[in-house]
């Protein structure tokens, strides 16, 4: 078992040089498949449906990137991954590309190089309670016990919150969002702490929803991102683009029901060059021009993503608050495509 | 002699190494040896020049940077601002303590299972049966998660033994089942408390005197004295009297619910708790069988014979039996206190944080230096595993049996 071990770290080192150099937009066209880390299940970011189908806000990210890099956005190799896995995973080269609702930090970017190609929904850490409990506020959880999941920024904030407040807690260290959500359900815990978004998420899918209730608190800003691994700018920037293709669709008004019709040309040159009837740019991405046409029909632009897994109208019913597009007053904003 | 010396060694050609079976085999072992001496080289350089290639490098500076996250079970001091290697101590420690109540209680569930089973009672010896298949049969962490489970499950949360009409009580008003585990009561010494301690480690070096005395004797003059009251006298009495004589010196710390939770006493973790008798379960199972293959490795004749000799069943089982079958129990026995030891990296299943919940997964997660900690987390079990054979060696030459 060392054993294993140890050779499984040479083999991972291996790969992870072999891989950085080969480019990995050659191994993704030569393999068919786009590898995509998701989580082991949250609904509405990333679960498999009744048909096995992954279906979700985070998902919809990797069928966008396949569409625009293998045409089909089904052609891709979903790989569930925990808090503490997913770093690993694509380090080593066995994903390429991590969509699991991940914080963008300092150390995550610079430390354990990889590269966070933008924010799919800005986020920020909650505190769940059962109603029941009648708290109202994070400051009076002393001496709570406290469900976190390992290997997240999550376990950090939850440490510096506690520490700031000069309150004291009892933390319950779990591996992956189900069994977190079934030890609170158990009462195990009396909170379960996360991002917020997974907070609402889970809550939705509980058997009594309304017996819990998400505090008002948010406890620091988690900016939730697709990452790729330092080394592979070329690559990178594929991804990067692609989600902001899904944004700035949104902006323009680039919508799965009329891209047919718009991508004949229309009179705002911006639009005829993120859908290809103009300029190079998927050219110089090393794609066709028809790149982001593919990726926005996948599932839509942004706002038609967000509005049909997480949306008002699902029962998760997040609002767009601060992933409501710049000229909205939200943060979403998408460089020019030019 | 000499001159025979120097012929042979005149006579030495290189070819000999080969075609002489005097040298061959130690040709081939030295050849074997470089060959492996290279692969390892080759295997580290080309684990650093890809390191170095991936932009990484191996550094060890994280151990003494701030952990940031929280421990659970701390037996020895601890807060997040303290350094990762602190933490990864907090968490050997941890194993080590997992480890150590697991190997006794399975040891007692081994001795009491495999004795059992050769029980005359039909009953008796087929639930033993029962247990030793049901048990070893199951993967570990199989019995972990079931542990947990129901456990988590089933018993009452704190909240529950809240008001006048709670939906449950504490046991005695000092021990509470709930599901964030067991609360007991703690020991609080007083200043003179550590006396009584001592008193007691005392009285029980006391009753190994007696019993070698009582042995000796037996063995000398043959008089057989009764050893199982007095040393039970001896280990309390002092004890007792010590405790009394001082006033008290040691009380009782009871939990008490306050809160969210219950405050005071000793909190043993579901995750602690769900490991520990999985573990002890699981092994117990071994180690019966491994008692049962001892026993019955004595021939039925020595007990025959004692019994003839007008030995009691008890006397031939302590004064025949189990010396000669410990030199067959023990040695199986130190692998299974290795396989507690490593089967104790199973903790994350439960979020027990051990060595491989502090340094392997949260450290290794918040700085990514993988191969550092996989690397310490390897030496760890490493020495642990070794120094653990040592021991039982130690004990195992003691047990041997002794040729006159
Ligand atoms: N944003 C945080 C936390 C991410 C996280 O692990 N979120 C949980 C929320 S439930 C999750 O996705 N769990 C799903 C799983 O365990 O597969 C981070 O990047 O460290």
């Amino acid at each position: 078992m060392k054993k294993t071990v140890f050779l499984g770290a040479l083999t991972v080192a291996g790969l992870a040089a072999g891989l950085v150099s080969a480019g990995t937009l050659d191994d993704v066209k030569a393999r068919g498949k786009l590898n995509c880390g998701v989580t082991t299940g949250v609904p509405g970011f990333a679960e498999p449906d009744a048909n096995g189908v992954w279906q979700g806000f985070d998902v919809a990210v990797c069928r966008a990137v396949a569409a625009a890099v293998l045409g089909d956005n089904m052609a891709v190799e979903f790989v569930p991954t925990t808090g503490k896995t997913r770093f690993t995973a694509l380090a080593s080269g066995e994903i390429d590309l991590l969509a699991r609702n991940t914080t963008w930090t300092m150390s995550r970017d610079v430390d354990l190089k990889f590269e966070f190609v933008g924010v799919n929904y800005y986020d920020g850490q909650g505190f769940m309670v059962p109603a029941s409990l009648g708290v109202s506020s994070a400051a009076e959880l002393d001496g709570a016990t406290v469900c976190i999941q390992t290997g997240t920024t999550t376990e950090l904030n939850l440490a510096d919150f506690f520490r700031a407040n000069g309150i004291s807690y009892e933390p319950v260290p779990i591996e992956t969002g189900s069994e977190a959500a079934q030890l609170f359900l158990a009462g195990s815990c009396d909170v379960y702490t996360t991002d917020r978004s997974a907070l609402a998420a889970q809550r939705a899918n509980f058997p009594n929803p309304d017996d819990y209730v998400v505090l008002p608190d948010v406890v620091s800003k988690e900016p939730l991102g697709p990452l790729v691994r330092h080394g592979d700018n070329d690559w990178g920037d594929i991804a990067r683009w692609t989600l902001n293709a899904l944004i700035t669709a949104e902006e323009l008004g680039v919508t799965s029901d009329n891209i047919a019709e718009m991508s004949a040309g229309t009179n705002n040159p911006e639009i005829n060059r993120l859908l290809g009837s103009e300029g190079t740019l998927g050219e110089m991405l090393g794609l066709d021009a028809e790149w982001a046409k593919r990726a926005i029909m996948s599932g839509g632009n942004y706002g038609e993503v967000f509005e049909s897994n997480i949306g008002a109208a699902t029962n998760i019913g997040l609002s767009r608050g601060l992933n409501a597009q710049w000229k909205d007053g939200g943060l979403i904003y998408s460089p020019p495509f030019r | 002699m000499s001159s025979t010396t120097q012929t042979r060694a005149s006579k030495f050609s290189l070819s000999m190494l080969i075609n002489d079976t005097r040298y061959r085999s130690t040709t081939f072992q030295v050849i074997a040896l470089i060959g492996l001496i290279f692969a390892m080289g080759y295997l580290v350089s080309n684990l650093l020049s890809n390191l170095a290639d991936a932009g990484l490098n191996i550094s060890w500076r994280f151990f003494g940077e701030t952990a940031g996250y929280d421990i659970n079970q701390m037996p020895i001091e601890y807060n997040n601002q303290m350094s990762h290697g602190r933490a990864s101590l907090v968490g050997a420690v941890n194993t080590l303590i997992v480890a150590f109540l697991a190997c006794v209680s399975a040891t007692i569930l081994g001795v009491v299972a495999g004795v059992l089973r050769l029980s005359n009672n039909w009953v008796v010896s087929k639930l033993m049966a029962i247990y030793v298949e049901a048990f070893r049969n199951v993967p570990v962490l199989i019995w972990i998660l079931i542990i947990f489970l129901v456990m988590s499950n089933v018993l009452p949360q704190p909240r529950e033994f809240r008001g006048d009409a709670a939906a449950s009580s504490m046991w005695f008003d000092m021990v509470a089942f709930t599901n964030r585990g067991v609360y007991i009561p703690r020991l609080v010494l007083d200043d003179l408390g550590w006396v009584v301690f001592a008193a007691f480690g005392l009285s029980i070096i006391g009753v190994f005197a007696f019993r070698r005395y009582a042995r000796n004797l037996l063995f000398n003059t043959g008089r057989l004295i009764p050893t199982f009251l007095p040393s039970i006298g001896i280990l309390i009495i002092p004890t007792v009297l010590v405790y009394f004589a001082l006033g008290s010196p040691i009380g009782l710390e009871n939990p008490a619910l306050k809160g969210f939770n219950f405050k005071g006493g000793l909190h043993l973790r579901l995750s602690l708790i769900a490991l520990w008798f999985a573990l002890a379960i699981y092994t117990g199972a071994f180690i019966a069988e491994n008692v049962r293959a001892g026993i019955q490795a004595i021939s039925y004749g020595q007990t025959e014979a004692a019994a003839a000799l007008g030995m009691r069943p008890g006397r031939i089982m302590s004064l025949i039996i189990l010396p000669q079958a410990l030199r067959v129990i023990v040695p199986p026995l130190i692998s299974q206190y290795l396989n507690i030891t490593k089967n104790s990296s199973l903790a994350i299943a439960v979020g027990y944080m051990d060595i491989t919940g502090t340094l392997g997964g949260i450290t290794l997660n918040q700085t990514g230096r993988a191969i550092e900690c996989i690397l310490v987390l390897m030496l760890f079990y490493l020495v642990i595993s070794l120094s653990i054979s040592a021991i039982m060696n130690v004990y195992n030459n003691a047990m041997k049996l002794k040729e006159r």
